[in-house]
């Protein structure tokens, strides 16, 4: 149906030509690669088909790290465009188009996957679980979000890239100004991620209600545990509004309807209403997870029991309602009354109330805390300051009357990259420093990580500041450039170079987790920090069933107290008992392969073949129904064999790398 | 993950696995709120900006409507009886209610459809106008609903024959009843918020 096959390609851009030829390489040699060391089989049994929650997480940090690549090269080709005035590297369209793809994937295929990730691997071991409640779901909640990432990255080689802002706000989105197919890959592409992330949230909150091991009551969780899980409850709550808002995107871009299109009566402000009543509480959900790994890590650090442990959890469930009564704040410029626009601006202020209760909390974890200065807990100090700096412009932004003054200006870029870059990137880092010898066995380099976080902290400075000073001099969002008599020209340069130290600090974290996969020492022990929670209480890397016998919890901070009361028996071999877990299997991944094969024909508004291969969908829907798989049992003798292994060597000659 | 049977309850919330599965049902129907949620909402806002094509009035058909209601709330009834024969252990009275929903069901189904093509007969398309873009998806999604459900259930019936009650098959017949009583609630804000204030309007 009107395919225009000469367009099929994106031609005719230099740049773009040089990434289809570098992909199409990559490709090849990953693939010959792969061939040559016959990887293919371990690749498929071990990491493709598994369910395991530890390698799912894995790999979901994988993809975010990935994609912060892309997401990256797109900030960095902004900052090169407007480094200096009346530039031509990239020309209006070009510059629309690399601002939204930044913008999706920063926030959907970059913080979503690194958060998921992390509370993949940790929240099961956190709460002495051997999986999460539904295992196979959560391997097609991830071959989901693999497959809307893939589709949406293809866009800019083929079929050209969506260009109307990460808002992608009607009538702009729309058929009418906006007719190429680049928006039907948001629109197509973000579905299909969304509905893996839907799956987990409802995984995730069955399975800290139901999974927790004995003795472990809701307030004895750990806090990453209690984020994770009311961030579960909020993608549940809100998810399902950004997937009725797609769809009819979707219905009013290929079938005609008018839901967000002036003619025929619809309503362009409909959109932005659905977009933000999806899209605030999805900042919340992003958000969430990373204070909860700040809480555990500060009170591993601080070697202290978290401050007002009770007043945290009331925070963040408050936090969770106000994120739902907030949402008009995005559009106060878009003609409310006086009155809606003053119940916004009380809720969005309120926020800050449950945030400021975590932000002394955190600081009275630390007060008198011995302190040990580790790179996570370096990302962990630096969050504060730097965040205080986002949430302060917030409330700055928060006045509707002031908003009009600072709207749709780069005050307002400043703003939210201090929120999200120290919100919830500094402590994805930190979690990664934190967690990474659970994942692997060996830690990353502690003098490499420094490096990384001071050039990413002072990178980032550099790059964000002067962004508010622009702003408030008037320089405007999603411009692609501006004449010299603007004065704007210096504080972009500084802020340009910024940005260079920044993706060297990036540059860092990967040549550090290059250097200590090589070199790392690998005899470190199981609980490398002296930390506070369950998942330190097993193996390191953790064995496949996690716990040989799931342990019992009486206080906050269980495994702490453990190792305090000398409550760390050896494991008696008559204690052991065969353990159950689930086979591996291949339809999530064939799922996730379906849904992208009909997403991309669906984005090509091919309706008839898209249809025609979600009969694919089904399939697998009905295989599943019919998989009788009853999983597996780990024998007794090979439980017996790990235990003793990890454990007779448990702290000897452990080389600490911290004190 | 634990095989731990405890045969005091009913068949369908005898292991953990099965207990964890039903709350997980009960939180994606949460979810399932929110998005009909959202649907009505966009409904209600949209649902009289006619752009000069047919209103409610123009278009409903009392007799049809009723029709349908009948046949989806009758369904929902046999899908009860069918659980209950089910807590019975009555295999073969559980297949039957359970053909019952489905016919009713697919009953339903053939009445909105034809609702539909007589709509789009008389230029009343998804295309004409606002109101009629969100009665369309509104309703659409609600029938594809009952369409997945019927797929789902002729699944179900198939296990059960090859493989008897069976605290997982129980289960999945346990799930399906959830699932077809929602949507009969669904269909009850429907009939009031479309069809019925749709006609007094
Ligand atoms: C890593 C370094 C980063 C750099 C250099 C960077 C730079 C930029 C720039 C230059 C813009 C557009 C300014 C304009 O409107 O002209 C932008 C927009 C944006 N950035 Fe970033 N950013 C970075 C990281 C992030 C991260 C980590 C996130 C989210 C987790 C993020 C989310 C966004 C969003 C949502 C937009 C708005 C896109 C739109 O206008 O539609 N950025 N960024
Ligand atoms: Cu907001």
């Amino acid at each position: 149906m009107g395919i225009k096959w000469d367009e099929f390609f994106v031609t005719g851009d230099p740049l773009i030509f040089a990434s289809q030829i570098g992909i199409a390489l990559t490709l090849v040699g990953a693939l010959a690669g792969l061939t040559y060391f016959k990887k293919w089989n371990y690749l498929w049994s071990e990491w493709f088909t598994t369910v395991d929650h530890k390698k799912i997480g894995i790999m979901y940090i994988l993809v975010g790290v990935v994609m912060f690549l892309r997401g990256g090269i797109d900030g960095l080709m902004m900052k090169g465009q407007t480094a200096v005035p009346e530039n031509d590297f990239l020309n209006a369209q070009h510059y629309n188009e690399v601002f939204t793809t930044h913008g999706v994937i920063m926030i959907l295929f970059v913080a979503m996957p690194l958060l998921i990730g992390l509370m993949n691997f940790v929240i099961p071991l956190q709460i002495g679980a051997r999986d999460v409640a539904f295992p196979q779901l959560n391997a097609l909640s991830f071959w989901l979000t693999v497959s809307g990432a893939a589709l949406f990255n293809i866009s800019f080689i083929i079929g050209g890239s969506p260009d109307a802002g990460w808002t992608s706000y009607f009538p702009l989105a729309g058929k009418e100004f906006s007719p190429g197919i680049g928006n039907n890959f948001y629109a197509v592409a973000l579905q299909i991620a969304g509905a893996g992330t839907l799956m987990t949230g409802i995984n995730f909150v069955v399975t800290v209600l139901k999974m927790r091991t004995k003795g472990m009551t809701l307030m004895k969780m750990p806090m990453f545990t209690w984020t994770s899980f009311i961030t579960s409850i909020i993608i549940v709550a809100s998810f399902p509004i950004f997937t009725v808002a797609l769809a009819l995107m979707t219905f009013d871009r290929t079938f005609g309807t008018h839901f967000f299109t002036i003619s025929g009566g619809g309503m362009d402000m409909l959109w932005a209403n659905l977009f933000w009543l999806w899209g605030h509480p999805e900042v919340y959900i992003v958000v969430l997870p990373a204070f909860g790994m700040l809480s555990d890590i500060i009170s591993t650090f601080a070697r202290k029991t978290l401050y007002g442990y009770k007043s945290m959890v009331i925070s963040i469930v408050m936090i969770s309602v106000l994120s739902m009564l907030v949402w008009v704040h995005h559009f106060f410029t878009m003609g409310n009354s006086a009155g809606v626009n003053s119940f916004f601006s009380i809720t969005t202020m309120a926020i800050a109330i449950p945030t400021g209760v975590k932000v002394f909390n955190w600081l009275f974890t630390m007060r008198k805390g011995r302190i040990k200065f580790t790179t996570a807990m370096l990302w962990a100090l630096a969050f504060v300051p730097n965040f205080v700096i986002g949430g302060v412009t917030g409330v700055m932004l928060a006045m509707a009357a002031a908003d009009y003054q600072y709207h749709n200006t780069l005050f307002l870029v400043a703003h939210f990259h201090y929120v999200l870059i120290p919100g919830v990137v500094f402590p994805i880092f930190a979690g990664l420093y934190f967690w990474w010898p659970k994942m692997f066995g060996y830690m990353l380099n502690e003098k490499i990580g420094k490096w990384h976080f001071w050039l990413f902290v002072v990178g980032f400075n550099v790059t964000f500041m002067p962004m508010f000073f622009l702003g408030l001099d008037g320089a405007v969002r999603r411009a692609y450039t501006y004449s010299a008599e603007t004065g704007f020209g210096p504080l972009m340069m500084i802020s340009a170079v910024g940005s260079v130290i920044l993706a060297a600090g990036f540059a860092a974290l990967v040549y550090n987790i290059y250097w200590s996969a090589r070199n790392a020492d690998r005899n470190i022990g199981n609980d490398p920090w002296d930390a506070r929670t369950l998942e330190w209480a097993t193996a390191t890397p953790v064995q496949h069933y996690n716990f040989a016998s799931l342990p019992e919890v009486t206080k906050l901070d269980a495994f702490w107290h453990m190792k305090k009361n000398n409550q760390l028996q050896p494991l008696s071999e008559d204690e052991i008992e065969e353990i159950h877990l689930p086979s591996n299997t291949w339809i999530p991944i064939y799922m996730g392969v379906v849904f992208g094969i009909s997403g991309f024909l669906l984005v090509f508004e091919w309706t008839i073949a898209a249809g025609v291969a979600a009969i694919g969908i089904l399939a697998g829907l009905a295989f599943r129904s019919f998989d009788y798989d009853e999983g597996f049992h780990v024998h007794k003798d090979e439980i017996f064999e790990t235990e003793s292994k990890w454990r007779k060597g448990a702290n000897k000659g452990v080389k600490n790398h911290v004190s | 993950m634990s095989a731990k049977v405890n045969a005091a309850l009913p068949l369908e919330y005898q292991t953990e696995q099965n207990r964890m599965n039903i709350l997980g049902f009960w939180v994606f129907l949460g979810a399932e709120i929110v998005l009909f949620a959202t649907l009505f909402g966009v409904y209600g806002v949209l649902g009289e900006r006619y752009a000069g094509g047919p209103t409610q009035k123009d278009i409903f058909i009392v007799k049809d409507v009723m029709i349908q209601t009948f046949l989806l709330l009758t369904s929902s009834f046999t899908m009860g009886i069918s659980i209950f024969e089910m807590r019975r252990s009555n295999i073969k009275g559980m297949l039957m209610w359970l053909v019952f929903t489905l016919l009713l069901g697919g009953g339903f189904l053939f009445m909105e459809i034809r609702e539909f093509m007589h709509y789009v007969h008389e230029g009343a398309t998804m295309q004409t106008s606002a109101f009629l873009s969100s009665f369309f998806v509104l309703l659409g999604t609600h029938g594809l609903h009952v369409t997945i459900g019927i797929g789902w259930a002729i699944l179900l019936i198939v296990q059960i024959v090859q493989r008897g009650l069976t605290p997982v098959t129980a289960r999945k017949a346990f799930i399906f009843g959830l699932y077809w009583h929602f949507l009969d609630v669904v269909w009850i804000f429907i009939f009031t918020f479309v069809y019925l204030q749709g006609l007094v309007m």
